[in-house]
């Protein structure tokens, strides 16, 4: 008993070639964009490098461009099988490579899963790679007469201005370490040296932050100095002031920026996933429509198309047992070597 | 001597009308580019409307909306005619509407050539647009609390680290107002009170700028306040210091953006009336060997085109008299009436004459 069997006549044959034939290019269509997507994440993961020290992970946006040049291919193919499926010729040429290529699609379907389930995994690799990058880039905000790092204090301030956030959990960050170079400071002074004796590290730190982590909404002109010290500036109160500079913290604004563009990649590629499904499910039809014809001269008989030709159980069954006849095919060499060494 | 005259077989003319209706719907896809173009410009002018005092610069995205809606209809109509032309019982309906067709495609085409030339004479405008209204943002920067004002100043601080610029012509500007407002000065600090005793508007005047001046890309953390005071910062010389800030104004920084918005798409508006030229012409071409063929015996024959029936001087000398005839018809004239009333005299006898023979007879 077939596996959600159909019947075909002719004009249902040509109409069934026809959707498959537009479904295909639709999912070529569908594979450029996922190349599309992969290289605009790639350039988006490049441009904030540095803030993620450079070691951010590049696999799902490489998998992303392979699977889109692959989905192009292998659904133009499919597009031509449609194409030259009603033309009984053609047809019997195209037959042998049915069923690689249907295993083929269902191999590629897998891959999409798996691509699937990485854009929402890797996720947490990015959270982990952006909290030690934005550590360090804080650390190094001060070095722009370090070779390698002195543009960090542009990044980190355009980054701060772009996402409007300040610093990795919130503002206090930029209280723990000295942003301020050496170079600026003026060593005689006995601020200065007050400040710089009050810690163990002898680092130069103070209760402000750099003038990106400004809020342009606030009413009044930036506070950025002596944030903790309410008699330092007329009508002033740290712990209600709101709107001075941004309260979010930057690895959790980034964060969120790059969790929407994977969940928004993940939702195409699920798409596209039952896209492709569909795909094969119908090529499957159409094929074995086109295979059972009763009279193969006569293009107008009815034919029947099914997506498994015993039932679901019968098919799992089936697979089972071959899989069991390979395994057992090795012991049956090995009890024929013996009656072998018993007749010499 | 008809002007640029070429011979069209029948197959010719077939090509020319289907390269014709390629060339239509080329154009109409052009119309809605310039209309997206102007969309496009209409919307970047807009979003900076609160730093602009007049709209005298939105004309140049006005008339191309109205170009690129003008060329879709027009060009599609275009598109009809050639699908009509080949067919000598439908053509001749259209002869009337092509008059009027090629006077509307000249119009836009020197309408999107006013588009070009203004789009360069309207600088000096945007300028002066720009310097009044920047002025007015920066005075009011401290206004957050005035209604109708409150935005002035998060629409300046994003203005500014948006295009990278500081001031109206540079960041001196900020020394010459009051940006802090009077909410947040201590009017019982000494400083505080020198300062504004030491003008005669009574105004808090620093040499400091808001914080958007500030350029990230200086390897110092920004230095804001007593900037003309070389000896209040550490290792720190006013007059050769650099990137401390932007050192552009804003004025100069948003003209320069809009002027290179308006540069970048002159070439391809010039190209879209070469397109539309060439429209025009092998549309008359068209005409002229279609109605050609039609007054053939064979349809099926040889027929000339041509731009102008007769040559530039004749076709001028043509139009002229036509013109002056539409004006004299306008006119009353007493000696054409007495000549008529002559003539219906002589009429009469004549017809008199004509009577009394056949009697004699």
């Amino acid at each position: 008993m077939p596996f959600l069997s159909l019947k075909f006549n002719l004009q249902k044959r040509v109409k069934l070639a026809q959707g498959l034939w537009m479904l295909y290019w639709l999912a070529v269509i569908v594979g450029i964009i996922l190349f599309s997507l992969g290289i605009f994440f790639k350039v988006e993961l490049r441009k904030r490098s540095e803030i993620m020290d450079n070691n951010e992970s590049h696999l799902v946006p490489n998998l992303l461009i392979l699977v889109g040049l692959l989905s192009c291919g292998l659904n133009a193919f499919g597009g031509k099988l449609c194409h030259d499926s009603l033309d009984p010729q053609k047809f019997s040429r195209m037959k042998p490579m049915l069923r690689p290529y249907m295993l083929l699609c269902c191999g590629f379907n897998a891959l999409l899963l798996l691509l699937l389930l990485l854009c929402f995994l890797m996720q947490f690799a990015v959270y982990l790679t952006l909290a030690e990058g934005l550590k360090n880039a804080i650390r190094f905000y001060k070095d722009t007469d370090t070779p390698g790092r002195c543009f960090m204090k542009r990044t980190l301030d355009m980054t701060q201005i772009e996402f409007r956030c300040c610093g990795n959990n919130n503002f206090r960050d930029w209280f723990e370490v000295q942003w301020i170079s050496s170079r600026y400071l003026d060593m005689s002074n006995d601020v200065v040296k007050d400040r710089v004796l009050s810690n163990v590290e002898g680092k130069y730190l103070m209760d402000s932050v750099p003038f990106s982590c400004c809020n342009p909404g606030s009413p009044r002109p930036c506070i950025q100095h002596h944030l903790t010290n309410n008699s330092a500036h007329y009508d002033y109160d740290h712990r209600t002031e709101e709107l001075n500079i941004w309260s979010r913290g930057c690895r959790q604004a980034v964060f969120s920026y790059y969790s929407g563009i994977m969940n928004s990649i993940g939702t195409f590629i699920l798409n596209s996933y039952f896209e492709v499904a569909g795909d094969v499910a119908g090529l499957k039809y159409l094929s074995t429509a086109l295979e059972t014809m009763a009279d193969p001269e006569n293009p107008e008989c009815e034919s029947e198309g099914w997506l498994l030709e015993k039932g679901f159980k019968e098919t799992l069954a089936d697979l089972l047992s071959k899989v069991k006849t390979f395994g057992r095919a090795n012991q049956v060499e090995e009890g024929g070597a013996s009656p072998d060494v018993a007749a010499t | 001597m008809a002007l640029l005259k070429m011979k069209f077989s029948q197959q010719r003319r077939v090509r020319l009308a289907q390269g014709l209706w390629l060339l239509s719907w080329l154009a109409v896809m052009c119309g809605a580019f310039i209309f997206c173009l102007g969309v496009y410009l209409k919307i970047e002018l807009l979003r900076r409307d609160e730093v602009m005092e007049n709209t005298e610069i939105h004309v140049v995205p006005n008339l191309l909306m109205m170009v690129g809606l003008a060329s879709i209809g027009a060009n599609w109509v275009a598109s009809r005619v050639c699908q009509d032309s080949l067919d000598a019982s439908r053509f001749p309906r259209w002869k009337v509407l092509l008059l009027g067709w090629f006077a509307v495609a000249m119009l836009l085409c020197c309408l999107l050539l006013a588009v070009v030339v203004l789009s360069y004479a309207l600088q000096g405008s945007l300028e002066e647009s720009l310097k009044v209204g920047l002025r007015n943002g920066i005075r009011f920067y401290k206004d957050t609390d005035v209604p109708g004002r409150c935005f002035q100043k998060e629409t300046i601080d994003r203005l500014q680290m948006e295009f990278r610029c500081c001031g109206n012509n540079n960041f001196k500007d900020w020394f010459e107002v009051q940006w802090v407002s009077n909410r947040y000065l201590d009017f019982t600090s000494q400083e505080v009170k020198d300062r504004i005793r030491s003008n005669v508007d009574g105004r808090y005047l620093l040499d400091g700028v808001p914080f958007s001046c500030c350029n990230p890309a200086s390897p110092r953390p920004c230095l804001q306040n007593q900037l003309t005071d070389s000896r209040s910062h550490y290792n720190y010389e006013y007059q050769s210091e650099e990137l401390n800030l932007y050192s552009r104004g804003c004025r100069q920084a948003l003209t320069d953006y809009y002027m290179g918005l308006m540069n970048s798409t002159g070439p391809g508006v010039l190209s879209i009336i070469l397109i539309q030229l060439s429209v025009l012409l092998s549309m008359r071409y068209l005409q002229t060997a279609v109605e050609g063929a039609m007054a053939l015996e064979s349809p099926e024959g040889e027929s000339e085109g041509y731009i102008l029936e007769k040559d530039v001087k004749a076709t001028y000398a043509d139009v002229k008299a036509k013109a002056l005839d539409l004006l004299k018809f306008a006119q009353v004239d007493p000696t054409s009436e007495a000549a008529g009333a002559e003539e219906g005299e002589k009429a009469a006898e004549a017809t008199e004459k004509a009577a009394t023979p056949p009697p004699a007879s």
